[in-house]
This record gives structure tokens, sequence and C-alpha cells, in this order.
């Protein structure tokens, strides 16, 4: 045991290139997710926070619902579309990258809308009436309410990346784990710890925990700076 | 304020006078505009709207500028609906100020560019009526972070700079400590000076007298009496406004 730990620090030390290959793929996978989801999730849920429109209790229930789907679902999901037999078969996407990253964008895009969807509204409730005093349109509105909230929306991305390069689940179907080509972080983990091969499961680990860490200081930095984006000069 | 600094601002765009006519707003089975007729004349000049509370006075305001659509009656301007475009021309000032997320001078800047100017052009003029009105030191601090007083004559000076023909203001001076009041005033009668015509809502009769040319007296959501604000405090024509004044009114 006392080995392994050593063995991980030796690993990191190394820079191993097996290593490298796969912390690059989890951060590429989930940084591309997130992207996407925030394509996705900032406009919807900025159209459901200043927007009625019907059906709009029965979207704000489905998004809330979504954000608890267990990634294995999500992941199963993704598979039988993408599966031969499926719809999008013939795309011939599962156990790529890029069915990984689908996955992951619809494990996060429902986290950004409800998120999204409340930072606006607050906003909204705030600023509403003084934006329509401006004379904006509907869309000068939202994204104005948009840019008032960009500190917070930040920490809501953060929140995403977190979900996407935690989740092992929805990686593990779609991608299947395979060496040199979907293998990530929490794949690798899985697989290397069943293995009894705790040494690189273990160096892995650690890049996980210093990637959530760095995240959660971001998140504060951002908080404790939304101040600073005052400072003299800035436009 | 140097003129030649400043792009004409849609000055070809004509919003007064404002008519509201027979209107109507309802909220929740309520009737709180109930057929209020109100009409603001062009030209320079303070209008002050009064009425006990719940009488309707923010809500008439709002329906005059467009912020409020009535159940019934209908709102114009210059002879035809109020529009966005024309919105512009019309300023607005709350009860509580609300100030965007960034400093008090690029709360200017933003609505300087909303209207035409380039970020320099809008730097430099709104940097001048900072100047102007005695808030340079605060340029650079985040305007959530000013006084209440600070931050309702940047408020002031924010729907100001757009030279609006009209400004509807909500209670401006209700948080307002008496120096903050008086600047405030002071600032709305050298705008008044300029031509502009201002529709006023107040809960405090003294500012009433301060600042009326024309008095316009709301009761239960109509419109009772209207008139030359000297005549209304010197003999006011409803029994309802005589009550009022005296401090007897209760809804």
């Amino acid at each position: 045991m006392t080995d392994a730990v050593w063995q991980a620090f030796a690993l990191l030390g190394s820079l191993n290139a097996d290593l490298i290959e796969i912390i690059g793929l989890s951060l590429r996978v989930s940084l591309a997710a997130v992207l996407i989801a925030a394509l996705v999730g900032l406009p919807l849920g900025a159209l459901i926070a200043t927007r009625r429109f019907p059906g709009r209790g029965a979207a704000i229930v489905l998004v809330n619902t979504l954000m608890g789907l267990p990634p294995v679902v999500v992941g199963l999901m993704v598979y039988l579309w993408l599966s031969a037999s499926g719809p999008f078969g013939a795309l011939q996407l599962l156990y790529t990258p890029t069915a990984m990253i689908v996955a992951q964008t619809i494990l996060v895009v429902p986290i950004l809308i409800a998120l999204t969807r409340q930072i606006v509204a607050d906003l909204d409730a705030e600023l509403g009436e003084q934006l329509r005093i401006f004379g904006l349109t509907r869309w000068q509105q939202i994204l104005t309410l948009l840019h008032e909230g960009r500190a917070a929306l930040t920490t809501a991305l953060l929140a995403g990346f977190g979900r996407a390069i935690a989740e092992v689940g929805a990686v593990l179907i779609v991608g299947g784990n395979i060496n040199h080509v979907t293998r990530t972080m929490t794949t690798a983990i899985a697989l290397e710890t069943s293995k009894g091969e705790l040494a690189l499961a273990m160096a892995l680990g650690l890049v996980l925990i210093f990637i959530a860490g760095l995240v959660n200081a971001a998140a504060m930095a951002l908080r404790g700076g939304a101040d600073a984006q005052l400072a003299p000069g800035r436009s | 304020m140097d003129q030649t600094v400043l792009r004409p601002i849609m000055r070809d765009v004509q919003v007064m006078p404002i008519a509201g006519d027979a209107l109507v707003v309802r909220r929740d089975g309520r009737t709180l505009l109930d057929r209020a007729a109100l009409s603001i004349a062009h030209g320079a000049g303070v209008t002050v709207i009064i009425g006990p509370n719940g009488a309707g006075k923010s809500l008439l305001i709002r329906t005059l500028a467009g912020l409020v659509v009535p159940d019934l009656g209908r709102v114009t301007w210059a002879g035809s609906p109020p529009d966005r475009r024309r919105a512009r021309r019309t300023g607005f000032v709350l009860q509580r100020p609300v100030m965007l997320r960034r400093t008090a001078l690029d709360n200017l800047v933003y609505v300087l560019k909303l209207h035409g100017h380039n970020d320099a052009a809008g730097r430099v003029v709104a940097m001048q009526h900072l100047a102007d009105h005695g808030l340079a030191r605060v340029a650079a601090t985040n305007a959530q972070r000013l006084s209440g007083g600070e931050q309702q004559r940047l408020a002031l000076l924010r729907a100001l700079v757009l030279e609006p023909e009209v400004l509807f203001l909500d209670e401006p001076a209700a948080n307002l400590d008496p120096a903050s009041t008086l600047a405030i005033e002071r600032q709305l009668n050298v705008a008044v000076e300029k031509g502009l015509r201002v529709v006023l809502v107040t809960q405090d009769l003294a500012q009433a007298r301060r600042l009326a040319d024309e008095i316009v007296f709301l009761h239960k959501g109509r419109v009772l009496e209207k008139g030359e604000a000297h005549e209304f405090f010197r003999a006011p024509a409803t029994a309802e406004a005589r009550a009022f004044l005296a401090g007897d009114l209760v809804l």
C-alpha cells in the first residue's frame, strides 16, 4: 500500500506519457462538453427566466429532474442512440471521444439551464424595469442580464465542469474505456483499481482532487473578485 | 455641457404631448386605475402628481411612460401609441435607484452607447456630466457602493444625459436626506430651465409646493383635479383634495 503511494507520486513526477494522455483526454472531453452545454444552457436558462410561455412550469420541473440524472442512465441513453441499430448508428460514434462529449453535454446542460434561470431571474427582478426604461429589446435585456450576472454564471460553468470531469458512468458506457482512445481519469481509476493496480489509480485520483481544488479556488476568487471587476478604467 | 460632443439623439422624434384617456388598470380583481384621464402638455415645466397612498400614482406614471399597458383606455405620445423607439425620448427615475454592476462612469457610458455614442465619445460626455454635477470623485466607484443619495443623483443624471423630452420620477427623494433631496431638486430645476417637462410623483407636500407648476390630484384611481399649483393649494376644488391637504383623508 505504501509502495503504491510512492509509485503514484513517482508516476506523477515522471510525467508518464500514458498518464498525460489520459489527463489530456479527460480535460478535452469535459471542457468541450461544458462549452457546448454553455452555448445551449445559458440562452435557454435566460429565456425561461425572462419569458412567460405555455409549458414554462413543466419545463422548469423537467430541467430540475434532469439535473439529478444518474450518469449511467445518460450513458445508456446515448449508447442506445449511437449503437449500430440506434437512430444515429450510421454516424459510427460509439466508443469515440465524441460520444463521451455528447453524454457529458447532456449531463451538464440541465445544470447550466437551472442555475442560469435562477441567476437571471434574480437579476431580472432587480434590474428588469430599469432595462425596460432604457428601451432595450428583449434580446438586449437578456444579454445585459447575462453580462450583469457574469461572475455567478462563471461559477455555474465551473459547477458544470465539476460534474463532467468527475463522472464515470456515462463515459464508461459510451466510451468503452479503450486504451489510448477513450480512457479518461475516472474510467482508468475504476479499471486499475479493479485490477489491483493502485499506483496509477491513486496518481489519477490525486490529479482529480487537484483539479477539484483548482475549480473551487477559481470559483471563490470569482465571487470575491466580483467587485474587482470594477477596477477603474474598465469598460 | 458641450453640445458639440453630443450627437443629436433622435431630436426629430417627438413624444409630447402625452395623453392618457380613460385608463383602467386592474390587478387581482382590484381596479387600481379607474378611468383616469390626464394629459401632459408640451414644453418646460413640472407636473406633480399627489394623492393618498394607494391612489394609483406610481401606476399612472408607469402607464403614461409606456411601462404598463392599461387594461382599458389608451395612452398616446404625440398622437400615437407608445413605442420602444420613441421611449428613448422619455426618462424614468425609480424610487429606489437601480445601478448596473459597474462604475458610476460606466453606468452613464452604458446608456450613451445604447444611443449611438461610441465608447470614447461616451466616456468624454459621461465624465463631463459627472463633473458638472459634483460626482466626478466617484466616477471610478462601483455604483452599487455609492450612498443612496449619490445613487439617486446618478440615476437622475443617467436619465438626463439622453436629453429626454419628458422625465417621469416616482418619489425620487422618498429615501433621501434633506441635502440629497435638495441636490436632486436643484438638478431638476436646471433641466427644466433648459426645456424639460417633469412629471413627478411625491408624498411630500412641501416638495410639491416647491417644485410644481401644475398639480394633479389622484384619488382611488381617478384624476379628481388638475390645475395650476398655486391655485390648487390656495383653493382645492374637491372635498377629497381639501381633506387630503388637511391630512384628514383616509382611504
